[in-house]
């Protein structure tokens, strides 16, 4: 038995796990006849990777093949998003999509369906994927593509593992002419101004917002970006700082809080600035911090991230600032971004609206307020994003994921029914 | 570089051809399992290397190893540059306890088989007056322990047969590196319960494997504390060390 906990570090639980040295020999951790859940470089935030019985992925680290014309790439599901970046881009090509840390598994960023700061432009991940090989709950490898077994392959991206072991995916890459982003920044005062800043970036690939949401106005600050259209294809380097051990809880606390959101608030430019910067400080600027999660303690934190509609999206906005700050707590660290429309993967997070990410240590006094925040997200007909969540009830999850019920019918057709299941999917009340 | 990597499919084997893939080596590769060569030769392509070749192995065949040898050389294009001999097992200490045949079984893998391929390495490096020989060998190979001595012989057997090679070979152009990791988290320590500061990985040995290569080493600890931790137990007195539970 190890324990294993997600990268919220909330909660921990016990597991039995395997670690399969190739695609071949996955079904031998199916066939102890316990249900399975596959997990990745543990990088979702709360339970959707934890179960009694987990299949790591971490030696299906295989690349399979790559069209350096093309720019179609195929691989094992636990290649990371940091080794495809290593071999890409000096060839001249990019991740499709890509999250805010390098440090994912391409299974994962399948079965979680990701999104990057492009959403509004290039869609989720799931969109650029050709192909998904999978481990049925019977056995069976079969392929699913938008085309061939599409309901298999729609239930499988967002899907969260649950359909079963995604062992390969083929995924069609992104040409760039630069390892550079040109970069546009620019504060805001308050929540009305970033709002309307974001809606004027639609116009540019790259935008995503930081908000202040220890500021009872909520000022922000606003990036936007291109792929530079020139210079070189070099390979950034790996170094990191790393942080050590757990913080002492108390180390983030509304005074920290206030202040960090301050100086980063104060050092951005108050008219729009242009910049050069690397690929890797515009898209991952926390990687540069390894097991940075570790700065919330022990006890460790929860990510809640939700979508609302755009159109009651920033009255539901400023509902949840208010009622942030009513209740004392504090989020350390927030991010807004406006999303494109939905696509027809059935348990797929973005849909047409602003998205908010807030970042909260793991107390009482927080799950409570989750539970507030989960209200007014689905009053004004929002949802949350399962690769974030460790808290949701099972009435929230089905209420706000319509599909669920066809989610359902997918997976018993396909012989995943009792055969794949996460700490998650039990809380969800999935079969 | 022309890379010959015998037991392709083991993970320190695999983690080094990735490095040396990288830099746009030709590579081939052999080993028990075929299906699994050809996952890695796919990965080794994409990852740069500019050809790689891949073919099945027997380590027990000892008669079979001059022609396997001689095909894939041949494959490379005539010559080899670098020799990576990364193929054992490790085998079941106490199994070998109660049958002798199990033992021998163990030595022929990780001794006898090893010692033949490196026979025929050897002459051939050194008739092209170059190359470098890399053999993965153990801290196990230093001293005698009752949790796998067995295993522990065989290393001690190759150890001892690459100092003479080494020493024979020097002045010949054809240098000889033993290399002893320490615990390595692969598959075929998975038994094993891990973690701790003395637990390293394939990618860290792969790493201090192409250092030492380049500053021609010939005996190397991977990660390199581990020389301090086994001059220590090689000084203990034997009259202490076979008390002790190790």
């Amino acid at each position: 038995m190890t324990e294993l906990h997600g990268w919220g570090r909330y909660p921990r639980l016990a597991a039995v796990v395997s670690e399969p040295a190739s695609p071949f020999d996955c079904s031998a951790s199916l066939a102890a006849g316990r249900p399975l859940i596959a997990r990745g470089m543990g990088r979702s935030y709360g339970d959707s990777a934890l179960g009694a019985n987990v299949l790591s992925t971490r030696r299906l680290d295989r690349f399979r093949a790559f069209d350096t014309g093309s720019g179609e790439l195929a691989c094992d599901a636990g290649v990371s998003l940091d080794e495809i970046l290593r071999v890409a881009l000096p060839r001249g090509w990019f991740l499709p999509v890509t999250p805010g840390t390098r440090f994912v598994s391409v299974g994962g960023a399948v079965a979680s369906d990701v999104h990057g700061k492009d959403h509004h432009v290039n869609g989720t991940f799931g969109a650029h994927v050709r192909e998904i090989e999978l481990l049925l709950g019977n056995g069976e490898r079969v392929a699913a593509s938008p085309t061939h077994n599409a309901d298999l392959f729609r239930a499988t991206c967002g899907g969260m593992g649950l359909t079963g072991v995604i062992l390969g995916v083929r995924l069609q890459l992104r040409a760039v002419a630069s390892s550079e982003i040109v970069q546009t920044s620019r504060r805001l005062p308050g929540l009305e101004a970033l709002l309307a800043a974001l809606d004027t970036a639609d116009a540019s690939t790259y935008s995503v917002a930081w908000l202040d949401t220890t500021d009872a106005a909520g000022r922000g600050v606003l990036l936007s970006g291109e792929h530079a259209p020139d210079g070189t294809l070099e390979v950034p380097q790996r170094k990191s700082l790393r942080v050590p051990m757990d913080a002492p809880s108390a180390l983030l606390n509304p005074w920290t809080a206030r202040a960090f959101n301050l100086l980063h608030y104060r050092r951005a430019p108050a008219r729009a600035r242009q910049d050069r910067v690397g690929l890797l400080p515009f898209f991952y600027p926390l990687d540069g911090l390894a097991d940075w999660n570790r700065l919330y303690g022990r006890g460790g934190f929860l990510q809640y991230q939700f979508v609302v509609p755009r159109e009651p999206g920033p009255r539901a906005l400023r509902e949840v600032l208010d009622t942030i700050a009513a209740s004392g707590e504090t989020a350390f660290l927030s991010v807004l971004k406006k999303f494109g429309p939905a696509n027809d993967h059935l348990l797929s997070f973005p849909m047409e609206g602003y998205t908010l990410a807030l970042d909260f240590k793991a107390t009482p006094g927080v799950f409570a307020l989750l539970e507030r925040l989960d209200a007014i997200v689905l009053a004004h007909g929002g949802r949350l994003y399962l690769a974030k969540d460790a808290r949701m009830s099972e009435a929230t999850f089905k209420r706000s994921h319509g599909c669920w019920e066809q989610f359902e019918a997918v997976r018993e057709r396909w012989h995943a029914t009792g055969r794949f299941a996460s700490a998650q999917s039990r809380r969800l009340g999935l079969a | 570089m022309n890379i010959l990597v015998l037991g392709a499919t083991s993970a320190i084997a695999q983690a080094t051809a990735r490095l040396w893939a990288r830099q746009g080596h030709a590579l081939f590769l052999l080993g028990r399992d075929t299906g699994r060569l050809s996952l890695i030769a796919a990965d080794l392509r994409v990852r740069g290397a500019v050809s790689v070749g891949h073919a099945r192995f027997d380590a027990g065949a000892l008669t079979d190893h001059a022609r396997m040898l001689d095909e894939a050389v041949a494959a490379l294009g005539g010559t080899i540059d670098v020799a990576l001999v990364a193929h054992g097992s490790l085998p079941d200490q106490q199994a070998c306890e109660r049958d002798p045949a199990l033992a021998l079984q163990a030595l022929e893998v990780n001794a006898l088989s090893v010692i033949s391929l490196l026979t025929l390495l050897a002459n051939r490096m050194e008739a092209q007056g170059r190359g470098s020989l890399v053999v993965i060998g153990s801290v196990a190979g230093d001293r005698g322990r009752q949790s796998n001595y067995v295993y522990g012989t065989a290393k001690a057997a190759v150890a001892t047969f690459l100092q003479g090679l080494r020493n024979r070979l020097h002045g010949r152009g054809v240098h000889v590196l033993t290399v002893k990791p320490g615990f390595v988290d692969t598959p075929m320590t998975a038994h094993l319960p891990k973690g701790g500061p003395l637990w390293s990985t394939p990618e860290r040995v792969a790493a201090g494997i192409l250092a030492a290569l380049r500053r021609r080493a010939d005996v190397v600890y991977l990660p390199w504390f581990w020389a301090g931790i086994m001059l220590v137990i090689r000084l203990v007195p034997e009259r202490v060390f076979k008390k002790l539970r190790l």
